[in-house]
């Protein structure tokens, strides 16, 4: 799938998502729309995966660390075939399986439950290392937010990922600048990411998270060791009102809001 | 059966577990062992020596030792990650949360030298708060074997259980108890001794104190049943309902806090199904003070004329 073919959807599921945000009366607009693009590029271009068989010993392996956009997931998977798209509606509704965080052992796709900020990158790093002994060809990606790298299991399993020599393992940080409370350069700073990966031995991409045309070379790209995109996005992408603001982490549009956003992805389709 | 009286040489569990391991791992190569630079204090040497690529050490890094070890389980492998249970359980715990129990990831989580098997190295060091922690999360079993023969079965039984679990082993020498041949049940007590008086229930290293216990109980004329209950959760319900029925009273001692763990999770079934009089012997909600395992033990109330009289005591408290 080509570029422009990969925004139409990334539109289609920015819209999905503002719609189920406002049924829902919640969710976590500003980092889900940030991680879109990225997301889409991953399911309808560069994962190997089969929606009928979502356990294949050798499909790729994403890990979605800011388990808290999870509702962006279950969209992109939805519309990747591996759930039925009406039952986006019932995300947070009781007994739905669509809650706050991705469960594994509910929602197809799902490869590791997360939620707790700072777990999905050792879980990665253990994915990839199980490939490097059995021989298995699939690639590993995880997504962590950039203030979720003020985790320090982050940092563990970024000097254990060197140590092994993971070539297998790609780490996307979805840099929007932005934490649940404040912006991250005036919480606990750790950007410029790129010379701190680099320190460790990682190899690293800088490119603008929401343009397709640098997000799917940067996922294609093999490199000899490790390899962390530092994914420059804005949070609440696609909605102007949203964008680059703090208050938009985990609040729901009004009705006035609504109709401006909807009005702007629409337009966009 | 009431005469049975320990052999009194002693084992290291931990010997039992690698035995059992490297045997395992020589037939199904998804077996790996993962550490935190624990590869001596888990007696990994010699698997180390015959699989080298298959020993995944994260260096001294618990959080990702156990979220590696998901990974791995989610790769396809049966990863063991076995550190010192204190670093194990409470560094790693909501790893231990949610990447295994709540993923219900394969792997097997092997905790060395519970308890205040560190004696001297102090409260930092003792792993008494372990089975309260982990016995809280779901599809999680918790499992303290009482000697090295229940050690090996255990080891067993957990490569051929699809799912997590977490083995509580010491490096305090024990004697075997069990029969050679036996075969772990998950959740199922094993009856070492019967009797009417009252009941003494324990796991890992207790047990055998228990045991000791019911003899000096016995030369006084008081005949105790002796449960080993090595699966701290699941609970066998059924044989503490039984006890309780069958002596009227239940005294529990375990290598942990007298909070949260063994014989808070026997009262649990006590209250709702059978109310007896108790007594739960353990640490008593402190910081150890400086000791080896085995003085600790009986500083707290746990050697087995000290379990006698706490036994006497409770059978005055029968109804």
């Amino acid at each position: 799938m080509q570029p422009n073919d990969l925004e139409r959807i990334a539109r289609q599921i920015r819209l999905r998502d503002l719609q189920a945000v406002v049924a829902a009366g919640a969710g976590h607009i500003g980092g889900e729309m940030s991680a879109i693009d990225i997301l889409t590029a991953l399911y309808f271009r560069v994962l190997r995966l089969d929606p009928q068989a979502p356990k294949d010993p050798n499909r790729d392996r994403f890990v979605l660390s800011k388990g808290h956009v999870a509702l962006a997931l279950y969209i992109t998977l939805a519309k990747r075939g591996f759930l039925p798209e009406e039952e986006i509606a019932t995300f947070l509704q009781p007994h739905s399986r669509l809650n706050g965080h991705p469960n594994c052992n509910k929602v197809p796709g799902v490869e590791t439950n997360t939620g707790p900020l700072g777990h999905g990158l050792p879980v990665a790093v253990g994915m990839a290392k199980a490939a490097q002994l059995t021989g298995a060809a699939y690639h590993t990606y995880v997504m962590t937010g950039d203030g979720e790298m003020q985790e320090g299991s982050n940092w563990e399993a970024i000097a254990s990922a060197a140590q092994f020599g993971l070539s297998n393992l790609t780490l996307i940080i979805d840099h929007n600048r932005f934490q649940q409370g404040a912006a991250l350069k005036d919480t606990n700073n750790l950007a410029p990411f790129r010379s701190k990966l680099e320190a460790f031995g990682w190899e690293v991409t800088e490119i603008d998270g929401n343009a397709m045309a640098e997000i799917v070379p940067a996922l294609e790209h093999r490199a000899a060791r490790p390899h962390c995109i530092v994914a420059h996005t804005n949070k609440g992408h696609g909605i102007s009102f949203m964008q680059d603001t703090v208050d938009w982490h985990h609040k729901v549009p009004n009705a006035e809001q609504f109709q401006i956003a909807l009005a702007e992805l629409s337009e966009t389709l | 059966m009431n005469a049975q009286t320990p052999s009194p040489k002693l084992h290291d569990c931990r010997d039992a577990f690698v035995a059992v391991l490297e045997r395992l791992a020589a037939e199904n190569p998804r077996i790996v062992t993962v550490v935190n630079d624990s590869v001596g204090s888990s007696k990994l040497g010699g698997f180390k020596s015959k699989w080298p690529e298959r020993l995944v050490n994260v260096g001294i890094a618990e959080q990702a030792m156990v979220g590696v070890g998901a990974g791995l389980a989610n790769g396809g492998l049966m990863p063991f990650v076995c550190g010192a249970a204190c670093f194990l359980t409470g560094r790693s715990l909501e790893q231990v949360k949610a990447d295994i129990a709540y993923s219900n990831a394969n792997v097997k989580l092997i905790g060395i030298s519970s308890g205040m098997a560190y004696g001297e190295l102090g409260p930092t060091h003792h792993s008494i708060e372990d089975f309260a922690w982990t016995r809280v999360l779901p599809n999680l079993p918790v499992i303290a074997p009482c000697d090295s023969v229940e050690t090996a079965a255990a080891v067993e039984w957990a490569a051929a259980y699809d799912g997590p679990v977490f083995l509580r082993l010491s490096r305090v020498g024990v004697p075997d108890l069990l029969p050679q041949g036996h075969r772990f049940e998950l959740g199922k007590a094993n009856l070492l001794r019967d009797g009417d008086a009252v009941t003494l229930i324990a796991n890992g290293t207790l047990t055998h104190r228990m045991m000791k216990a019911a003899d000096l109980l016995a030369a006084e004329g008081i005949e105790a049943r002796v449960l080993n209950m090595a699966t701290v959760r699941p609970i066998d319900a059924e044989a503490i309902v039984a006890a309780a029925r069958d002596t009227g009273a239940i005294l529990t001692a375990e290598e942990h806090s007298v909070y949260g763990g063994l014989g808070s999770a026997i009262a649990e079934v006590v209250v709702d199904r059978a109310p007896v009089p108790m007594k739960l012997l353990g640490v008593p909600g402190i910081f150890a003070p400086t000791g080896s395992a085995e003085f600790l033990l009986d500083e707290f109330g746990m050697s087995p004329a000290a379990v006698a009289e706490s036994a006497k005591a409770l059978i005055a408290r029968k109804h």
